[in-house]
């Protein structure tokens, strides 16, 4: 299929990106890796005026520790990601990391991309969500730091602005005793997610949770925290009860859709499912 | 219609222009505006992988790609992983393993099985599976596939090991 | 009648002949990306062609406005259903003996459906354009459901066919002998019944379909390049129908990119491109985008069955007795042998002795695209196999007896052939006990089954299936098989040049399958001259000797005998050259190893390249020069080829993901040709068999919207879903064909179905599931074991 015709700006900065969404404010489009933008432009749901090629702005690349946080370039890739020694240490985006799509996705798509197309079925909102992080946008005039829950507010509709571009993602470093991890069902390798969870834990030297952040991907109109779970894990031990708890909590907290993954009731019980397993794990991970 | 930006990009060690709308698919430009047959479509939403190229060395779904996007980028396509009148140790892979029937997945295969070892040079079976999950073969099965990226890698493993015998030899 | 383990080759490496795993002639341009497919090719002022579709499954048309798109610059053309009305040429027939709309004049009858073409200068213009012509449709009452499309009341679909036709029933078709399965199963101490349903899917092979027309008005000549299964039959089609003398046609393929049945079809697409040429006097060339590919394009299975098969209380069987609704689409547009519009489905007796079988078909029209055979099913064998194999496993649970053991128990034995079925099939040779026993000791049956019962205790959800099918390829002889009439031989002509080397054409068309490999074996084989010295050469009309096409599996079975006989008769010529070059009587001279030799003094002897260069230096007086012949084979039978598979499952409790641990595959084809690309067919069909088990289906909702369009929900399985199958041989030579092969391409896809299914209901059985169709997807299994109590 080919995308109807539009104008193509690639920028050599920053600044330059900006401006140009600033003076086409409405009908410019940010291309990343392109991965999912390409294939909307192909079936023409999507006729942006201008697509700006932030692919030059190699200094949006990056993964640092800073003040007690992970910071990660917009542009940074699925496959950098997967690669980096500071991600490697978060099981759950380890996990996320290694199962975004396929190679060649993980290849080209970039975490910033990822993050502002917010399809309700990718993996990364999920992940931020549980993981507590925050995302930075520019504009000409200023700076944001928009916390993960506050981000996504719609289908496909996050907190930036039309002349906004996502430049980073803010990862608190959590203590130690703390685990991830992101458990995924999907209907074959590549696919979207059927239902996933994000699930990290912090456990104190007694073995009770102290801290905890769950989120939902693929079952509701938005990727979701799961606030109901995490007070269920905050102060509790781990337990069968508890995972009976954290199973009911995603199941009839979730608001999924039918469609060709399954009817209602299988999706809910499968954001249980994938809620356990993910708790689990984290769990394991975590020293319990 | 929107007019043309002028696109470089050296493909298979050789510098290649053309003149195209920002909409033009890089797959399209490699086929038809550069005569690279080789690289082949399946698909429109981006699953099938038939398309796959190396653009910076980096696998990618041609199919997926402004041409546009790749100006001053260096690309190798499926002709040109032979070198020198040599086939690439996948190419070869692929022919003594019976790794290809109707031979139209093939070119995104081997490209896509390239960046692999480049990044995993010994792969379990396993790992050769889902290192191809963005390819789609409907004749193979991908058994001698597997087979085929097994042979290639253990062949580049001992190129890699003895560069200096391969030189004086 | 033998089964062997192995076959030693008797020809050397250096020369080739059958049973060496010669690499592949054709992979050195494939693996340089130096194929030449359809896309690939591009003509001197060529146009291109983008076919606008129809949203709705089901309306009338009101106006088609194109001034838009004729107003674009590069457009030249916009054709609709009334331009090709002028010419007679808006409805087309069907390989099946019915007709199709090429494009409609009033109503469209499937979502998808092409309405009107675009000729334009540039692709992206042509795309553009199509996206700009104007419909306006008044949407229709849709009819998706084949049982309701049956019920009076129902609009009628076809009002074409006339008022003595005012029904959605296409025909109805019978097979076997209803009073005596009646009587059969009557008699029965049980009546097994069992409720099936096959649904559609699509063949998706990874490259689309696509044509150039290209029509010279000065030569007054077409050339029609095309992904086609079957070429001759394609231009006698365009013959027929445009009116344009064969003579002046050359259907040409190049290389193609799978087929699986789904290139066999006459596109409406392929009739507009060469209309469009016919009008503008330049190459049109036309390339399917994916989603026109999966929407429009003729789809396979989407029968609906019920079964019965009556057994007795110590497991034997008495009778069966089938009744199938089959959804066509709104046109049967099957590519079925006319006298068989349900293809090959009552070989649905199988592997056992039947002592009575009633099968009847009733095919319906609905608002889908048209087709039913495009997916490797040899003719609807596919069905026939997953319903009887559902069949014998559901009575020996049933009963309580082993799967493995009902089956031995019924198998029809090897001394029992030729044995003919109660629906008319001769079974020429077969050996189902040995392919079952090599499957369950390659599968370590009885531990496994241990295993089961273990874990079964502690809860984990473990199934072993078998399959064991009888394949019917080869179609067909001469007295019952027929194309539009056209009779199903199949044909090789053979030269061989005076320095020694050859070249073979033939009516079949490879997509994959490695006839350039293949065929030159078999003429090795006879001739001793090298596989690498034979160059065969397919899907040139102007060229190639008529034949019917590959799919079917037929390719071996038919032009593989042809290809043999006429290598026999060139040997014969070659006898007499023999003769004559060493002086002695033929009767005294013996054949070996690519060289005749007197009896008796082996040093006199001449070898084939000697004998080839006397054919045009030095041959006998009153000798035509030359060393060449041609066969068309008309097949004195088909042929069977069979096997025993063996699956075996864990079910995840937790997600309903039927996880496939081991896959063992016995196939016997006969002797074989080349094994390591006969391997490559039983992984690829083996594949083609899991998808649809797992993951592929073809689903319309009540308004006829395709629901699965694209790849991103229609899920060709990847690397990582398709298991590490393992696969094992036995060989029972055909009696009647020439080289004793009987085909293989499709054996996987009919086999592994049931296997599949038999061994998720296995692990189900004792909570009390009786059958689930396919697709097993997690959805539906999970929500059997959440009725059942199973989940984690």
């Amino acid at each position: 299929m080919i995308p109807a015709g539009f104008e193509y700006a690639r920028p050599s900065s920053l600044d330059e990106a900006l401006r140009l969404l600033h003076d086409r404010e409405g009908e410019a489009k940010v291309l990343a890796g392109g991965y999912s933008l390409i294939p909307l432009l192909r079936y023409r749901l999507a006729q942006p005026g201008l697509l700006v090629d932030i692919g030059s702005l190699d200094d949006l690349a990056y993964v640092r520790e800073a003040g007690g946080e992970l910071r990660i370039g917009a542009r940074t890739t699925h496959h950098q990601l997967e690669q980096s020694d500071l991600v490697r240490r978060s099981g759950l985006w380890s996990d996320a990391a290694g199962g975004v799509g396929d190679p060649q996705v993980r290849n080209w798509g970039t975490l910033g991309g990822s993050v502002a197309h917010a399809d309700p079925s990718s993996d990364w909102p999920a992940v931020l969500l549980a993981s507590r992080a925050s995302i930075v946008v520019r504009d000409l005039e200023r700076e944001r730091v928009i916390p993960a829950r506050e981000f996504f507010v719609d289908t496909f509709v996050t907190a930036i602005e039309p002349t906004e571009i996502l430049t980073e993602v803010r990862v608190p470093v959590p203590p130690p005793n703390t685990g991830g991890a992101y458990e995924k069902t999907e209907r074959k390798a590549g696919d979207f997610a059927t239902a996933a969870a994000a699930v990290q834990v912090t456990l104190a030297a007694g073995g009770t949770i102290t801290a905890a952040g769950v989120a939902l991907t693929a079952v509701a109109a938005t990727p979701f925290a799961l606030l109901s779970a995490e007070e269920a894990l905050v102060g509790a031990r781990p337990s069968v009860e508890l995972e009976v708890a954290v199973r009911r909590a995603a199941s009839e907290g979730s608001s999924p859709t039918q469609d060709g993954h399954g009817p209602v009731e299988y999706k809910r019980a499968m954001a249980g499912e994938m809620a356990v397993r993910a708790l689990r794990r984290a769990l394991a991970r975590a020293g319990a | 219609m929107t007019s043309t930006m002028h696109v470089a990009v050296t493909v298979n060690g050789r510098r290649h222009e053309a003149d195209v709308e920002p909409r033009r698919l890089l797959v399209h430009m490699l086929r038809e505006d550069f005569g690279l047959t080789g690289t082949h479509v399946g698909c429109d939403s981006s699953t099938c992988g038939a398309c796959t190229i190396s653009v910076d060395g980096r696998s990618a779904k041609s199919c997926t790609m402004l041409a546009v996007q790749a100006d001053g980028c260096e690309i190798t396509t499926i002709e040109g992983m032979e070198q020198g009148g040599t086939l690439h140790p996948l190419q070869q892979a692929f022919w003594d393993q019976h790794g290809l029937q109707c031979g139209f997945c093939t070119p995104g295969m081997i490209m896509q099985a390239s960046w692999l070892l480049k990044e995993n040079p010994d792969p379990t079976e396993d790992e050769i599976r889902h290192g191809i999950a963005g390819n789609l073969c409907r004749c193979t099965g991908y058994v001698n596939i597997v087979k085929a990226i097994d042979q290639a890698a253990g062949e580049l493993r001992a190129q890699a090991a003895a560069p200096v015998a391969a030189e004086t030899a | 009648m033998t089964t062997y383990e192995a076959q030693a080759p008797t020809t050397t490496l250096a020369v080739g002949g059958m049973g060496h795993s010669l690499k592949r002639k054709e992979d050195p341009r494939f693996i340089r990306g130096q194929g030449e497919y359809i896309e690939d090719v591009n003509l001197k002022n060529q146009t291109w062609m983008s076919i606008v579709r129809s949203p709705y499954a089901h309306a009338t048309i009101v106006s088609i406005d194109a001034s838009a798109a004729l107003a674009m610059p590069g457009v030249l053309a916009v054709i609709t259903g009334r331009d090709l009305e002028k010419a007679g040429l808006h409805w087309m027939p069907t390989l099946a003996g019915d007709k199709q709309m090429v494009l409609p004049t009033d109503t469209v009858m499937y979502q998808a459906q092409e309405v009107a073409a675009v000729i334009a200068e540039d692709r992206y213009v042509a795309a553009d354009a199509a996206l700009a012509v104007e419909v306006e449709y008044k949407p229709l009452e849709v009819v998706v459901d084949p049982f309701k499309a049956l019920e009076p009341g129902a609009p009628i679909l076809r009002p074409d066919r006339g008022p003595d036709k005012a029904t959605n029933r296409i025909w109805h078709w019978e097979s076997g002998d209803r009073a005596a399965a009646d009587a059969a199963l009557a008699a029965s101490d049980r009546v097994i019944p069992l409720d099936v349903y096959i649904p559609r899917i699509h063949v998706a092979s990874i490259e689309t379909c696509g044509c150039i027309a290209d029509w010279n008005p000065v030569r007054g000549h077409l050339d029609f390049h095309v992904t086609s299964q079957a070429p001759h039959v394609y231009r006698t089609v365009i013959s027929l129908v445009s009116g344009i003398p064969e003579d002046k046609i050359r259907v040409k393929t190049h290389d193609i990119g799978g087929g699986f049945g789904g290139k066999v079809p006459v596109y409406p697409g392929y009739v507009i491109a060469i209309v469009a040429s016919l009008t503008l006097g330049r190459p049109v060339k036309w390339i399917e985008a994916r989603s026109e590919n999966l929407q429009a394009d003729s789809f396979a299975r989407d029968y609906h069955i019920h079964a019965e098969l009556g057994v007795q209380n110590d497991g034997k069987i008495t009778g069966l007795r089938v009744r199938t609704l089959a959804d066509h689409g709104y046109s049967d547009a099957a590519a079925d042998p006319s006298k068989f519009p349900a293809g090959l489905f009552n070989v649905i007796t199988g592997s056992y002795v039947m002592p009575a079988a009633f099968v009847e078909v009733d095919a319906a029209y609905t608002n889908k695209p048209p087709g039913g055979v495009a997916y490797r099913c040899s003719f609807r064998v596919t069905e026939a196999v997953h319903t009887i194999e559902r069949l014998v496993d559901v009575a020996a649970a049933e009963l309580g007896m082993d799967p493995a053991e009902f089956r031995f128990k019924n198998f029809i034995q090897p001394e029992q052939f030729p044995y003919h079925t109660p629906t008319g099939w001769d079974y020429d040779s077969g050996n189902y006990p040995a392919a079952l026993r090599k499957a369950m000791d390659m599968i370590g049956y009885k531990d496994l089954r241990k295993e089961q019962l273990e874990k079964r205790a502690r809860g984990e959800l473990m199934g072993i299936g078998i399959s064991s099918f009888t394949e019917i390829v080869g179609a067909g002889p001469s007295h019952d098989f027929d194309i539009i009439g056209i009779k199903m031989f199949d044909s090789c002509e053979i030269r061989v040049h005076p320095t020694g080397s050859a070249v073979a054409r033939i009516g079949v068309q490879s997509q994959g399958q490695g006839h350039e490999t293949t065929f030159a074996q078999i003429i090795a084989e006879e001739l001793g001259i090298p596989a690498d010295k034979i160059t065969i050469e397919e899907g040139d009309t102007d060229t190639a000797p008529y034949g019917l096409g590959t799919y079917a599996s037929r390719s071996t079975p038919v032009a593989g005998a042809a290809t043999a006989v006429a290598a026999r008769k060139i040997r014969d010529k070659a006898r007499k050259i023999a003769a004559h070059l060493l002086e002695a009587s033929e009767d005294d001279l013996e054949w070996t190893n690519g060289k005749f030799f007197v009896k008796g003094s082996p040093e006199k002897s001449k070898t084939i390249a000697e004998i080839a260069f006397a054919a045009y230096t030095n041959h006998p007086a009153g000798m035509e020069a030359g060393l060449e012949a041609v066969d068309y084979y008309d097949p004195p039978n088909l042929t069977f080829p069979f096997g025993s598979y063996i699956c075996v499952v864990d079910i995840d409790r937790g997600t309903g993901q039927v996880h496939v641990r081991r896959f063992v595959a016995v196939d016997d084809c006969g002797n074989i040709i080349n094994p390591m690309i006969v391997e490559g067919q039983i992984h690829g069909g083996l594949t083609m068999g899991l998808a649809p088990s797992l993951y592929e289906e073809m689903t319309y909702d009540e308004n006829g919207n395709n629901m699965q369009g694209t790849f991103l929900d229609y899920l060709v399985p990847t690397a990582v879903e398709t298991p590490a199958w393992e696969t094992g041989k036995t060989i029972t030579p055909s009696p009647h064909h020439p080289i004793g092969a009987k085909g293989v391409g499709e054996s996987a896809t009919v086999g592994a179905p049931p296997a599949f299914a038999n061994a998720v209901v296995d692990a189900l059985w004792h909570a009390g599931v009786r059958h689930i169709d396919i697709p097993m997807t997690p959805q539906k299994v999970w929500a059997i074991l959440n009725e059942k109590g199973l989940t984690a």
